[in-house]
């Protein structure tokens, strides 16, 4: 019994090929960019958390120097003589590898691989995975220990030393458990103080705002693949009433055809998921060098170039996919139960939305939408700033049918020619059975909209900004306080503009805060922005007598222009100007040179900022002259591309998930259609009977797509503005700390829109080349075999 | 992963934590071997050996507070070589580590130290005296005279040494058999410390007094393949006579022992396997290990039949290297204090 | 006795109303006899015939199909019952349309064990559907579909066979022929046939007729 049962439920897909590959393509759609984007973030995530595994970073306290970034090795042996524990760490970088020394013997964190293979660790050799051991080979041995995190190769620390040719150390690792006694820091080695690990920027939570976009890609994805399953299950049990009746009416029990009818639908959707996976894998594969690359470039963070099948983000966008296929199929489910056995046995039109649900749906969507307004208002953070989302977004797809039936209504009725007047009523009677694809076609190009509005917004912003701050020609780093002063005469000599940059880290307003001493000067009165500023703040700030602050540390201090800041133990100044600074995670104060060499007697400018007409002739001058590495002189335009091109890479990530949501809604139409496309034959029919060619009722197939696609266009707009706007001024701000002005791109936009409508007429295409190939003795059917 | 853990894996080829003490025993390849007929030069030999592969300066004391209480103290620097021989910086094969313990009657604090060879951070000078880890020391202008410290997280000493007596050779004149198979190493001692100073604890600083015993030790080899672990007692008795014995468990379940009689002034009689006994009496579990803590030692020759008792059962040296060392009474044909260590009971 | 119906009462709700529909149905039919229900639109015909065939269940009075008692048996035993002993054919849509006409003759029996083929292959070649055994439903027309759901009801070697107006949606002479076929092959297999129709013709073909009226047999 169960063989034939089977056999017959089994048999609709291979006689409706389209509707199998529609349930399959709709559930691997669903799962593929959701497990992509899993893909990519578990990849990241694993790739961060080996880096904080391998080097501790953010578990222990360091001691790192005041000024500069080397320890000599002597203070190391001096401080754990005096009864500091702290472990020696060398941290540099080699052909773009980030080379890590460390002393097994004091270290606090253990390099796990190690334990499984001990013959083959030597002093002599270094830990990297396979990918960093390739560009390292050269240097010196390497075993490849895949639990190394990507980018990082590591060493024995005498083994680093010599590869590097030094002699000191970066930073020291201070252990738990100290000994009771311990003379003061400032007795042993005054040059250094101490980073609590908790004021180390984790990587993690910089990066998370950037991996919550992608998510948000993949669910938007994943919910308009769902309504495609929805809808092809929906379908197939129409289409195959008729024969669950006839079977039943054979006598197969109830219980054996619904345990089959699952059987059969969760089969096909383990393998629709399954592909879906395996699409996954290659976006991910495909995405990832580019998101590396964003991520390297916006947060420093280096994730593996290569992609692993881990179970985490696989089985994740299975037991989805097979959760969502299990809620269509329950409805459906639950209708057979209801059926009674001899209900017709002919497909009932699509199920017709009545006026009554258009209502509910249209009071649950203003509702929503409404309370977008106070939940903005009073709500505050990144979960706030997700449900304000969700309400903006459920609202909007609740509130479209409802909304596209409005629209036809009042056009229809000023409608007078008879075709059109048939046109709009047929176009309104189908939009139940559109809808759920119209939704998704929405979603996909609000989403487009916000993001690429977020996206444009943020690089508009930060090239605006890089202008600002990368004014002088050249930036020169030196490393002793007599190359410092030496650059300093040397320019002042030739009458050159000099910006000496000193920094320190501090604690200010309990937060860590880069402290910087500047010298005011037509620099930064020309070129420096403020978001907010008192009346003649430059002249405040050159006289001392205030600060400036940077965005992101107002917002976490919660202090802002007029509000005091209490620099030093001695020293409480007015903040007299906010300056944005946009990708930057850390807070910043800055008051004068004058000032900060009163705090800091000891600090040196180690950083110089230098205007000139011929930046290559200065450079080599400098170089040639003080001795200054050419390394260490930087062209502003060097950094600006280098910025840029950070940039394109998330642009090309972010089109390419374009392209993709909207590949996906323009599926969703052409499944609708397709599946509508049968059951409108006997809507069809009369029509064509009374004059109409198939020709034509194809085009009129067509212009309906596009023109619903259009109406949906326009009101995508409009939200996908309100999700900029949420993205920029609540999730950013929440995510990164600075709030980013919103700059409109309606080119942009318009590009979108075209696009929506190619998708849609590309969607109709088949339906309408397929209806126009209908034979007639298939019109005619409907007249003869309808009861 | 224990990075402590790891360090033992990275430098001994054959992890002395997954194989026991045992480990001990094996192969010692380049590494000089101790021969029979030492002839030792001080102070000299006092520093390190680094062609031998371990080594240790092993010093523990029986002390008493102002009101009696008694306490016992330990400070053990350890050298281990993953190669013979000594090189600059970095480089250099040798890895130092440290234990410290301080037993109460009711209490047992130990910590340890780890530091590689070369930089400076360890190592043991000769003349004039100086064996230290981070600030971990124990020095002096000789032998005779010295200071000791040490600090943990939450205990710590400082403490003065004077010794009273000669150095003291076990074995054949320092040449100690630990097998049948002939393992042996290089031990002799200083058991004829007085020792006061203040033991940092946390209830406060407690001024103390008392004698201690070190012990020098260097070898290649010092135990065989079949032998999983020993239990060592030195001895102080009242009449000033002092007793060191150990016997080493053997995996056929057999014992191999090795004493040395002190007389007051130091002269010495040394015994062959099988003269000394010490049969458990009692067992404790502690820290998850059954110990016993609870002995009758027994040397014949030298009428002794004692009762060996630790003062604290629970002296369990929690360390990347767990083993039982503290302080014990002695009662029975001979009355005095002592330390016990016990390793392998894992 | 292959059927037989007691006292069976049915109403229908109505949005309202309760609407009765058969107010008190007897009657017993024999292996090997034919019989006709006769009535107009809405008389419950349908309902009678639904009844009969364990696929509704009758609000009052009992019904014995093969000497089960319908009432005392639960959803599956019902199912069974339709497998073995039952076998049905409506006026259309009685056939799976993704399965081809082998399948779908070979279906019922295939449900509850082996498909006698050569029993099948007789019904097919008399029923004369041996040229249409690949095809699809839809490829058939509306005589040659009845046809073969008559083939099938007839290949699951049923006790009793209800058919409710199978001819119903041919023209005169197809329903004439498949009539014809279908009183043949009960003759030969000992079937009893109970067969709803308004026709006149058809009913007077059969053993016995009854006339539904207002709920109650006249």
């Amino acid at each position: 019994m169960t063989t034939w049962c089977l056999r017959a439920l089994l048999s609709h897909w291979w006689r409706n090929p389209v509707q199998l590959f529609a349930y399959l393509a709709g559930l691997a759609l669903a799962t593929a960019l959701w497990s992509g984007v899993q893909a990519i973030n578990s990849e990241a995530r694993a790739s961060y958390d080996a880096a904080a595994k391998t080097l501790g970073e953010g578990q222990y306290d360091l001691l790192i120097p005041k000024q500069g970034n080397r320890i000599p090795q002597d203070v190391y042996v001096l401080l754990r003589k005096s009864g500091w524990l702290v472990s020696p760490v060398i941290d540099a970088r080699i052909n773009d590898v980030r080379l890590f020394g460390i002393d097994l013997v004091t270290s606090a964190t253990g390099l796990p691989n190690l334990a499984k293979e001990p013959s083959g660790i030597t002093y002599d050799t270094l830990l990297a995975n396979e990918e960093t051991a390739l560009k390292v080979a050269m240097l010196a041995n390497v075993t490849v220990d895949t639990s190394i995190a990507p980018g990082i190769a590591i060493g024995d620390i005498g083994l680093v030393q010599r590869m590097l040719k030094r002699d000191d150390l970066t930073h020291l690792i201070l252990l738990p458990n100290q000994p009771i006694t311990q003379p003061s820091l400032s007795m042993i080695a005054p040059n250094l103080r101490v980073q609590s690990a908790h004021t180390v920027t984790n990587v993690a939570q910089l990066t998370s705002s950037f991996h919550l976009n992608l998510t948000a890609f993949g669910l938007l994805s994943f919910a308009v693949g769902l309504f495609i399953v929805n809808s092809t299950i929906g379908l197939a049990f129409e289409q195959r009433r008729g024969m669950i009746r006839t079977i039943r009416s054979l006598g197969v029990p109830m219980r054996t055809l619904i345990s089959l009818i699952t059987l059969e639908m969760m089969t096909l959707a383990v393998i629709g998921a399954g592909f879906g996976i395996a699409l996954g894998y290659f976006i991910a594969a495909f995405l990832l060098p580019d998101v590396a690359a964003t991520l390297k470039g916006l947060y420093g963070a280096q994730i593996s170039g290569t992609l692993e099948l881990r179970a985490s983000w696989w089985l994740s966008g299975m037991i989805l996919a097979l959760i969502g296929t299990a809620l269509a199929l329950s409805s459906r489910i639950w209708q057979i139960i209801q059926m009674p056995l001899l209900a017709s046995a002919k497909p009932r039109a699509w199920v017709i939305a009545t006026g009554s649900r258009f209502r509910l749906q249209l009071i649950i969507a203003i509702t929503l939408l409404f309370s977008t307004v106070p939940l903005a208002l009073i709500l505050e953070g990144l979960l706030a700033g997700f449900i304000l989302l969700g309400c903006l977004l459920v609202g909007a797809a609740l509130a479209l049918p409802p909304l596209l039936g409005g629209i036809l209504t009042v056009v229809q009725k000023y409608t007078v020619a008879p075709v059109w007047v048939w046109f709009w009523a047929d176009t309104r009677q189908q939009l139940p059975g559109l809808s759920l694809a119209l939704i998704a076609l929405l979603l996909a190009v609000a989403a487009n909209i916000g993001v690429s509005t977020m996206v444009s917004s943020f690089r508009q912003t930060f090239i605006e900004f890089l202008d600002q701050r990368l004014a002088p020609e050249l930036f020169v780093e030196v490393e002793t306080a007599n190359q410092s002063a030496a650059l300093e005469i040397f320019l002042m000599n030739r009458q050159i503009e000099v910006l000496p940059l000193l920094t320190t880290q501090v604690v200010i307003a309990d937060l860590p805060v880069d402290l910087y001493g500047i010298r005011v000067g037509q620099t930064y009165r020309n070129n420096w922005i403020f978001l907010d500023n008192t009346l003649n703040a430059w002249d405040i700030i050159e006289s001392g007598k205030a600060v400036v602050v940077n965005e992101q540390f107002a917002r976490r201090a919660d202090l802002w222009v007029g509000n005091l800041v209490q620099v030093n133990r001695d020293l409480i100044l007015p903040i007299a100007g906010v300056v944005g600074d946009y990708g930057n995670p850390q807070g910043q104060v800055i008051i004068t040179e004058r000032t900060f060499k009163d705090l800091y007697p000891n600090l040196y400018a180690s950083k110089f900022g230098v205007r000139t007409q011929d930046a290559s002739f200065l450079r080599t001058q400098i170089v040639n002259t003080l001795g200054i590495k050419n390394n260490a002189i930087i062209n502003q335009v060097g950094i600006k591309a280098l910025s840029l091109e950070v940039f394109e890479r998330t642009f090309v990530v972010t089109s390419a998930l374009n392209v993709l949501t909207l590949g996906v809604a323009s599926f969703a139409i052409l499944m609708s259609l397709l599946t509508l496309a049968d059951l409108r034959v006997p809507q069809l029919a009369p029509v064509w009977a009374l004059g109409l060619t198939r020709r034509r009722l194809a085009w009129l197939e067509l212009l309906r797509a596009v023109l619903l696609a259009g109406i949906v266009f326009v009101c995508a707009i409009p939200m996908g503005l309100a999700l900029a706007w949420i993205l920029l001024t609540i999730i950013n701000v929440e995510a990164f700390g600075w709030q980013l002005p919103m700059y409109l791109f309606p080119l942009k936009y318009l590009e979108l829109g075209g696009y929506a409508l190619i998708a849609a007429f590309l969607a109709a295409m088949w339906p309408a080349v397929r209806l126009m190939r209908t034979p007639p003795s298939t019109l005619l059917r409907v007249f003869a075999s309808e009861r | 992963m224990n990075v402590k853990i790891l360090f033992l894996i990275f430098f001994w080829p054959l992890s002395v934590v997954a194989q026991g003490f045992s480990d001990l025993g094996s192969r010692a390849d380049g590494f000089a071997n101790p021969e029979l007929n030492p002839t030792f030069s001080f102070p000299t030999d006092h520093g390190p050996h680094p062609e031998y592969r371990i080594e240790w300066w092993y010093l523990t004391a029986n002390l008493n507070g102002p009101d009696g209480t008694a306490y016992g103290l330990q400070w053990t620097l350890f050298r281990t070589g993953l190669r013979p021989g000594e090189a600059p910086g970095w480089l250099s094969p040798q890895v130092w580590f440290a234990h410290a313990a301080v037993t109460t009657p009711d209490q047992h604090f130990a910590t340890e130290r780890f530091a590689r060879g070369g930089i400076g951070q360890a190592g043991v000078e000769a003349t004039p005296f100086r064996a230290w880890i981070d600030e971990w020391v124990l020095e002096g202008e000789d032998f005779q005279k010295m200071a000791l410290t040490a600090n943990g997280p939450n205990f710590g000493y400082d403490m003065s040494l004077q010794a009273n007596g000669p150095l003291v050779f076990h074995g054949d004149k320092g040449y100690s058999v630990k097998s049948e198979q002939g393992q042996a190493s290089y031990y002799y001692s200083q058991p004829f410390f007085t020792i006061d100073g203040t033991l940092k604890l946390p209830t406060g600083n407690v001024e103390v007094s008392g004698h201690a015993w070190l012990d020098r030790e260097w070898s290649s080899q010092p135990l065989s393949d079949d032998q999983s672990g020993w239990d060592w007692f030195s001895l102080s008795f009242v009449d000033g006579a002092k007793l060191m014995g150990f016997q080493l468990r053997q995996t056929d379940g057999s014992l191999y022992s090795s004493s040395t009689w002190i007389t007051p002034d130091g002269s010495t009689s040394s015994y062959p396997n099988g003269a000394f006994s010490a049969i458990p009496l009692n067992n404790k579990t502690t820290k998850d290990r059954n110990l016993p803590i609870q002995w009758r030692v027994t040397l014949p020759d030298k009428n002794v039949d004692i009762i060996v008792t630790a003062q604290n059962p629970d002296a369990w040296m929690e360390l990347s290297i767990p083993y039982w060392e503290g302080p014990v009474n002695v009662l029975g044909s001979h009355i005095g204090q002592g330390y016990l260590e016990m390793t392998g009971y894992e | 006795m292959v059927l037989r119906l007691e006292g069976v009462k049915k109403s229908f709700r109505n949005s309202e109303e309760l609407v009765p529909v058969l107010q008190g149905v007897s009657f017993d039919l024999e292996a090997g006899h034919t019989l006709a229900l006769r009535g107009e639109s809405g008389s419950g015909k349908s309902t009678l015939l639904h009844i009969a065939g364990a696929l509704e269940a009758a609000d009052a009075g009992r019904v014995w199909v093969s000497g089960k008692e319908l009432s005392q048996l639960d959803d599956g035993a019902r199912a069974q019952l339709r497998r073995t002993d039952i076998a049905l054919v409506f006026q259309q849509f009685n056939l799976i349309p993704s399965l081809t006409v082998a399948a779908n003759i070979a279906f019922q029996s295939a449900l509850s064990g082996t498909p006698d083929l050569v029993h099948i292959k007789q019904i097919v070649s008399s029923l004369g559907l041996l040229e249409q055994m690949q095809k699809y439903p839809e490829a058939l027309s509306g005589g040659q579909q009845q046809r073969v759901a008559i083939a099938r009801a007839i290949a699951a070697k049923p006790k009793l066979m209800l058919a409710d107006e199978p001819t119903g949606n041919l023209d005169e002479a197809t329903a004439e022929n498949v009539l014809d076929q279908m009183l043949k092959l009960v003759a030969q297999t000992g079937t009893a046939l109970m067969i709803v129709t308004h026709s006149k013709n058809i009913a007077a073909r059969m053993n016995r007729q009854l006339h539904l009226c207002n709920g109650f047999l006249v």
